[in-house]
Order: structure tokens, then sequence, then C-alpha cells
């Protein structure tokens, strides 16, 4: 009888934390009349310094910007596949208007919800999926990257960067060769290092990875991962390191030179007030720069003024359209041309980028 | 290669086997004893977590390293009373507990993502550290590396020339003929199962302590299942175990080192070489079957009924 109460009891126990740490974190505000309930859905948790933490920062936003005509819920750290289906089910069944599905596994789910609830609006991030009332964005995450890659190949002694990378995807594919052509386009000794880690978190494996690099000469480290292990490897060192995601300046005061930050509050507002005014439709939104989607964080006052002043000069070229971070002449590896002088990328190439640009040192993986 | 990189990639291995070698040497004493636990992944988190959550707000790293220790041994309780009093699954039972210690750390843990702290500074041996090149290797690391190789050691010793290792083996092999000679087989059991869990906490804080001073969730990201693979591939033997965690934490270095010289092996295929070389080479080390069999606690995982 005992015995199996204890069994009870402990079985229980393992199914509650499992519901307080999967699915947990409900928080509603700003209760009002009638307002719109716009609903998040996180893969990690909101203090992960990363790419959750930069969304509800803009749903923080948002709820600034719009006050009482809105009402936000979000749920962290759900795991992409089934769980997020149920979630997301879960949030247009209790009266949200809007959705906003923060992760590129989130995907299908989204659009088997959306088909089943077609009065409510969703808004899915890094995917390429619409339907009628589903719509995608992300942000021009690159633009960010040659910036990196210029205040990196103006600060470097040894002319070697280091990239530690996550998975071979478009994304990140990217984000390499962007920050590849900055290094170049302000110092044509630069090499890059790659090192791929096949995960997108893993600290203590993020931080090995930065400090093989710097043993091979590395003394700019960047990152396509989401824990702050590449910053505090940089700091431990004594190199710099640009962050990713958010400003990470508090794992290293000394490394951390800045970071891409994401920006997403703007669109977050102007999206919830497409919906109340009823003008929102589905779309396919790919901010930059120009738009305020991204930005870097703080300059380390370690940088020079003068250092300083020409990221921000390249930044405005971006940002008025004078310069575009991919536009030719672009080399492969090999060093043969892949985009001519005075033409920029095709929108298909730089979607399903699966080449490096010359000056990446290393293979790609397939 | 340069000598000076070579240094720093074989000071790297130690530092990167060493959570390994902690867990892999807490779990053999457990299965030793006859019990198999596969809860060393929760009980690693609950380590880590509890650690940095101590460290941080006492600012003490010893006191940090203490609770993760008590953190592990109480979840190693729990799966102790379940397993051994109320005799459920040990599978089962150890399966639920890294289930448990995930979701409970990750709850734990909310407030403390993002936080960070000084981490473990390193005390270079004097005189010995001076060695050139191998003085960095062996002798400038962190206290807990030198405790986890004189632990192993102990244990070594402790399986080959004691008394109280050769209950704990009894116990392992045929937990009935040692209650019938009068060892408490129940109390030999919990001790082996409390001891795995310190252990398995104590590697949890090296990891949100020392190698990354921060705690992330689900940090551990499968070490606690390597140890316990380690474990069984290492024939339950303390030496092997020592090799098979460094040669793991060597390939887990080299992966990384070989893509930035640029070798033109996919990454996808270097990532594999930690997992393929450490297992081969225990393999290979224990192909003899009649030693195994030797060395395989006989009663590892069923359930004890005491008639006590």
């Amino acid at each position: 009888m005992l015995r199996s109460s204890l069994k009870k009891l402990c079985s229980s126990l393992v199914f509650v934390s499992l519901i307080a740490s999967v699915s947990a974190n409900v928080a509603v505000a700003n209760e009002a009349k009638k307002p719109l309930k716009v609903g998040f859905v996180y893969v990690g948790p909101t203090g992960d310094a990363g790419w959750t933490y930069a969304h509800d920062n803009g749903r923080k936003y948002m709820e600034e910007k719009l006050g009482n005509k809105v009402t936000t819920t979000f749920v962290e750290s759900v795991a992409e596949g089934a769980d997020s289906e149920r979630v997301i089910k879960q949030l247009a069944r209790s009266g949200h208007g809007l959705i906003f599905t923060t992760s590129f596994g989130y995907m299908n789910p989204t659009l088997k919800v959306a088909k089943r609830f077609p009065n409510v609006k969703f808004e899915h991030s890094t995917g390429y999926k619409r339907a009628k009332n589903v719509g995608t964005y992300f942000d021009r995450a690159y633009e960010g990257r040659y910036l990196a890659g210029v205040t990196a190949g103006l600060m470097t002694k040894s002319n070697i960067l280091g990239y530690v990378a996550s998975f071979a995807i478009p994304e990140v594919i990217r984000g390499i060769n962007a920050f590849t052509l900055g290094a170049l386009s302000v110092n044509p000794d630069v090499k890059v290092k790659v090192v791929w880690v096949s995960t997108w978190y893993d600290p203590g494996k993020e931080r090995s990875a930065a400090e093989t690099m710097i043993l091979q000469g590395a003394d700019v480290l960047t990152q396509h991962t989401d824990s702050p292990g590449v910053i505090n490897a940089a700091e431990a060192k004594g190199v710099y390191a640009i962050g990713y995601n958010s400003d990470m300046s508090v794992y290293g005061p000394n490394a951390h030179l800045t970071a891409i930050v994401h920006n997403w509050g703007p669109l977050y507002t102007a999206k919830a007030q497409a919906v109340i005014d009823g003008t929102w439709k589905s779309e396919n939104v790919w901010d930059g720069l120009a738009e305020n989607a991204l930005d870097l964080s703080p300059f380390n006052p370690v940088i020079p003024q003068a250092i300083q002043d020409q990221i921000n000069a390249v930044k405005a070229a971006i940002k008025s359209g004078s310069l575009h971070p991919f536009a030719g002449p672009i080399r492969e590896q090999s060093g043969a041309i892949k985009i001519a002088a005075g033409k920029v990328i095709p929108v298909g190439d730089l979607m399903g980028m699966n080449w490096y640009v010359k000056g990446v040192d290393g293979k790609l993986p397939h | 290669m340069d000598i000076n990189l070579i240094t720093n990639i074989l000071y790297m291995t130690i530092i990167t086997g060493t959570p390994i070698l902690f867990v892999a040497l807490g779990e053999l004493v457990c299965e030793k004893s006859g019990v198999l636990n596969l809860g060393q992944e929760g009980m690693m988190l609950m380590g880590a977590v509890f650690g940095f959550i101590v460290a941080y707000h006492t600012e003490s790293l010893l006191l940090g390293f203490t609770f993760a220790m008590i953190a592990g041994v109480l979840m190693s309780l729990l799966f102790g009373v379940i397993s051994m009093h109320l005799n459920a699954n040990q599978v089962a039972t150890g399966l639920a507990l890294t289930i448990f210690g995930s979701g409970l750390s990750a709850f734990v843990g909310i407030d403390y993502i993002g936080k960070g702290l000084e981490g473990l500074s390193k005390s270079n041996i004097p005189l010995l550290s001076d060695i050139p090149v191998l003085g960095k290797i062996l002798f400038s690391h962190d206290i807990l590396v030198y405790i986890s190789i004189m632990l192993a050691a102990v244990l070594y010793y402790f399986f080959k020339n004691t008394r109280a290792g050769l209950i704990v083996k009894a116990v392992g092999e045929s937990p009935e003929s040692s209650e019938a000679i009068g060892l408490p087989v129940l109390k030999v059991r919990y001790l082996a199962i409390l001891f795995g869990g310190a252990m398995a906490g104590l590697a949890g804080a090296y990891l949100s302590l020392v190698i990354t001073p921060l705690w992330a969730d689900n940090m551990t990201a499968g070490r606690g299942w390597i140890a316990l693979a380690l474990v069984v591939f290492a024939s339950w033997r303390v030496e092997r175990a020592i090799i098979g965690a460094y040669l793991f934490g060597f390939m887990s270095i080299m992966h990384l080192i070989l893509q930035g010289f640029g070798v033109s092996i996919s990454s996808n295929l270097l990532a594999t070489l930690p997992y393929v070389v450490t297992i081969v080479v225990l393999v290979f080390l224990s192909k003899n079957q009649a030693r195994i069999k030797l060395f395989a606690p006989v009663s590892l995982g069923k359930p004890f009924h005491s008639n006590r």
C-alpha cells in the first residue's frame, strides 16, 4: 500500500517537473477591454542572452508601444516538432488573434494549426512557407555580419579570424561569407577559419572550439551559435570577440568588441497594428539595417575612434543602399568569379547559399 | 604542428576528459555493486545548477562544489529509495531520474541563465609546472583535475587490494550469497549509489564552474551518457576508464583542431570521431570475452529482495 502510493508520488513528481520545465511560464499582462491577444512561441528560455532573449525584447517593445491595445502571452522553451504544435494550437484556441512562432522548426506545425484556425494570423520567423493567414519574417543578419567583418578586419593583428559555426545551412554560410567579405574589404590579407560544432547550444564545446582557433593564431572571434561560450574563451585568453543575437559584453568586458543584435520590436508593433486595423496580409518581410531590424551593440572603447567612424560609415552606406555586402566581384574559394563586378547577388543565391567565398579557410561540409 | 600547439592540445584534452572521468568513476563503483544507474545526466545537471547557484550567491567555489555534490547525492538517494527499497526496475528509474533532473534543473536555473562568475583558477604545482611541455600538460591544472586522478588511483587500489573493495564486488556478483554470509547488501549498494551521485554532481559543477563558468539549460549535452557507455566499454576497470575519458577528450579537441587546419574531411564525419575512436579502442582492449566476464558484475541491474 505504502509502496504503491510512494511510487505514484514519485512518478507524479517527475510529471510535474516535466510540465513545469517544458511548457511553463505563461505570462499574461495588460488586461484591458477587448485588446488584441498576441501569442509568442519561443524555442529557448527568455534569459538565454541570445535568440529568444531578442524576440522577447521585441515583445516588450510592442507592449510598450501599443499599450492597452494588446495583451501578450509567451511560452518559452518549446521543443520544435510535435510539442510545438500542441502549444500553438492552445494559443490559437484561447483567443489569440496573432501568433508569432520564432524558430525554424515551427514551420510545419504553424502551417498545420493555421489551416484549422483561418481567423487567426500567424507570423513564422526564418521559414519560407506561407499561407493565406501565415506570413514569414527574418532580418538581413548578413548586413550585420558584414559590419562585424569590417570590425574584425580592422582590429586583427594576426590577420586570422575565427568563426564558430553551428550547422552548414544557408543562413549560417551566408553569415560566414558576409563576415569574410566585410573583413576583406578593409584588410585583404585576412583569413577566416571556421570550426563547425554541430550544435546550436553547447557552451563547453563552443568554448573549446574558440580555444582551438586561438591556438591556431586567431585573434578576433565570432560565432553563429547561441551561448556566450566563445566570448568567455576570448576573455580568458585575452583576444577579441564579436557577439551575436544580443549584447554579450557582460561575459567578456575586455574581449567583447560589439555584437550583432536583432531588433524585432518595430516589426512586431507594425504587425500587431495591422491586425488591429484589419490591414494585415500574408507576406515575407526581410528587413535590414535600413529598417532598423538589426544593429550593432555599443562599441567597446578599445576600438579606436577612427575605426568606429569607419564602421559607422560602412553602416550608413548599407543603410542608404549604396553598398550591398554581396555586390560583385565576388570570388569563390577556388578563385573563380561567382558574381561579376557591377552585379549584386540574386536573391535565390542568397537564400540557398552553399559555397564559400575566397578568404574562408577549410572545406564546407555537405 | 609546433610543440606549443601539441602542448595545448594535450592540456585541453585533460580538461575535457575530467568531468567524464568523474562521472565514469562514480558509475563504475555503482555498477560494481550491481546497480545500474542511468540517471547520470540528470544528477550532473542538478550538480551543475546547484553548484552554480550556491557559488553565485556565496562567491565561494568550495561551497559551490560541496552543494553540487549534495545535490547529486540527494538525486541518487531518490534513485536508491525507488530502486532498492521499492524494487522498481533500475533502467526505468534511472531514465526517469535523467528526465526529472533535466527538467528540474532547467526550472531551478531559470533566473541564473545569462549570469557569469569567476571560474576556478589554475594551481600550478611548484617546480613540476616549470618542466617544459610536460609541466604545462600535467602540472598546471585546477585542483579538481588532480583530485580526479588521485581518486582514480585510490579506486584502483580499493578494488585491487582492499577488503572493502572485495565486498563491493561480492555484492555485485551475488547479492544473495553476500547476504547469506552476513554482508549488508543494501547498505553497500546505497553507499555505492550515493558515491555515484556525488561524483556526477561534482562533474556537473566542473562544467558550470570551471570549463564555462555559467549555467545553461542542458549544458551537460550528453556527457553523462558518454560516461555510462565508457564504463561498459572499459569493462568495469578503473585504468581503462581513465584511458577512455582522456581519449574521448583528446578526440573531441582533435575534431575541432583538424577543422581549424582546413583538413578536407567533412566536419560531420570528424564530429563522430570521439565516439568511434573511443569505442573502437576500448572494444579492442577488451576483446577477450572470458576476461570481460571476469570483470562484469554478474547481478548488474537485477532487482534484489533482501530476506532480512
